[in-house]
């Protein structure tokens, strides 16, 4: 990795580099529901740039259906999302094209292209959405690659690596992408349990070392301590409670929050 | 019922130029099923209904009327309306407009078959719609339908005698050309019907081992 070009994300490469502590991401009002289920109530909450934000709470409390609102897989039924001042819904195409380049998604299951080596699911987006040259994209691709531990890998094909493997390189795919936020959906709940160590380990090191906004749903709640800025308690679609991971994990204020980390820790 | 060894022997000059004809019809018209096929899975899957119900009611209409039937109007009724095709490229047409009703079924299970997560991961890389398509969906819907494609081209040789009803001369054209000059019957029939036989045997275990390789 040169000095004087930071491998993962790289405020200059953006029209504005975000003042680190200014909102980058806004909740205002959003209800998504899912027939008669509504799983997002009415939710209002910002991110501040280059703060790591934790979601926990039971499964189906709407952790993850936040993470596929701002990555646009999906529409909210009220409220509005704004993403570095710019609204997403509604908003035309080109916009939701410029906004979805600052964000980047690790999903459960990793989603990695199997028809493609390893090598080209990473450098297929930096080529063909923002125009890198190909050499440039691979030299960054095997930069990446070294960066998660899977240096050797680059020609393999996904289906032959291990879940965890599989799972770092879908981590390097969206860093070439060099977005200003990273949403991690679970990326460890798909795994085998001696995986989980290895990507867990790459993300500490991705969130020490850059400047990078995370917002993370997982249930590994040693990792969000070590990790987050905030911790977010989800309940039916609503922020039941917030804070620093200290105080969320070491003397949580509500009862419901204080039966949940004792179910799974 | 003799067996004269002398008539496939006069047979066989016949017999290649049917041969020729027939993979010629077979190739030119899995080539049509497998494109056209392609184009109408895709058109189904357009936004807009105004996309939909035409291709929707006209392959359906095609799927559910007799190759034969078909064959007959496009070698009787487009040179009335002015376009006059050889017998061969209206055979040829026809057996692909007919297989494309069906290739279009093989590639829409084929397209849905791929997983959710793949339409995700592409749209947040911000992967364009058509380089989500080229690059993602289609080489992914592709590889698992071979085998059913394999499928449909054998059905398609067996089919291609049906040209011979619009005086296309392939393998059961030649046959019957030589029997009606020869009076010998038995011979050529029954040499094209091994011919079918040792076309379709092997390329069905072609498309067997395919499938073990591709389908997984």
């Amino acid at each position: 990795m040169s000095a004087d070009t930071p491998l993962v994300n790289d405020p200059d490469a953006h029209a504005n580099p975000p003042v680190d502590g200014s909102e980058l991401i806004r909740l205002d009002h959003v209800t998504k529901r899912f027939g008669s289920n509504t799983v997002l109530d009415d939710l209002d909450f910002s991110v501040e740039s280059g703060k790591h934000v934790t979601l926990i709470g039971p499964s189906g409390s709407g952790k993850t259906t936040i993470l596929r609102l701002l990555m646009t897989l999906t529409k909210p039924d009220e409220g509005t999302i704004t993403v570095d001042g710019e609204q997403l819904f509604p908003a035309p195409e080109k916009r939701v094209r410029e906004i979805r380049k600052k964000i980047g998604m690790v999903f459960q299951q990793f989603n990695l292209f199997p028809n493609m080596t390893v090598l080209r699911n990473i450098t297929e987006a930096p080529v063909t959405v923002l125009g890198m040259p190909k050499d440039e994209a691979e030299a960054r691709a095997l930069e990446l690659l070294d960066l998660v531990g899977l240096a050797d890998k680059a020609d393999a094909r996904p289906t032959r690596l291990s879940g965890g493997q599989q799972q770092r390189v879908a981590i390097a795919r969206a860093l070439a992408m060099r977005p200003q936020v990273l949403l991690l959906d679970e990326v460890t709940s798909a795994l085998d349990p001696e995986l989980v160590a290895g990507v867990l380990d790459v993300l500490r090191d991705i969130a020490r070392t850059t400047d990078i906004t995370m917002l993370c749903v997982t249930h590994e709640m040693n990792f969000a301590r070590d990790i987050s800025d905030q911790v977010l308690m989800f309940d039916a679609g609503k922020v039941i409670e917030s804070g620093p991971p200290e105080r969320i994990f070491g003397d949580p204020e509500q009862q419901r929050t204080r039966e949940f980390l004792g179910a799974i820790l | 019922m003799n067996w004269d060894w002398n008539a496939v022997r006069d047979f066989m000059p016949y017999f290649w130029d049917g041969l020729a004809v027939s993979l010629q019809a077979l190739l030119l018209g899995s080539l049509i099923s497998f494109g056209l096929g392609l184009v109408w899975a895709l058109l189904m899957r357009a936004p807009t209904r105004w996309v939909r119900w035409p291709v929707g009611t006209v392959t359906e209409f095609v799927r559910d009327t007799p190759l034969l039937v078909q064959l007959f109007f496009l070698f009787y009724v487009l040179p009335e309306w002015g376009l006059t095709f050889s017998a061969l490229t209206t055979g040829v047409l026809a057996i692909g407009l007919h297989y494309s009703t069906y290739t279009m079924q093989v590639y829409r299970a084929g397209i849905e078959a791929v997983p959710v997560g793949q339409w995700e991961a592409a749209t947040a890389l911000n992967l364009p719609v058509r380089r989500t398509w080229t690059a993602v969906i289609l080489p992914q819907a592709i590889r698992r339908v071979v085998p059913a494609l394999g499928n449909y081209v054998i059905a398609m040789l067996k089919d291609t005698p049906i040209l011979m009803v619009i005086t296309v001369l392939e393998l059961l054209g030649q046959a019957r050309l030589f029997s009606q000059q020869h009076f010998q019957f038995t011979e050529p029939i029954t040499v094209i019907g091994v011919a079918f036989v040792l076309i379709s045997y092997p390329a069905s275990l072609l498309i067997r081992a395919l499938e073990r390789r591709l389908v997984r």
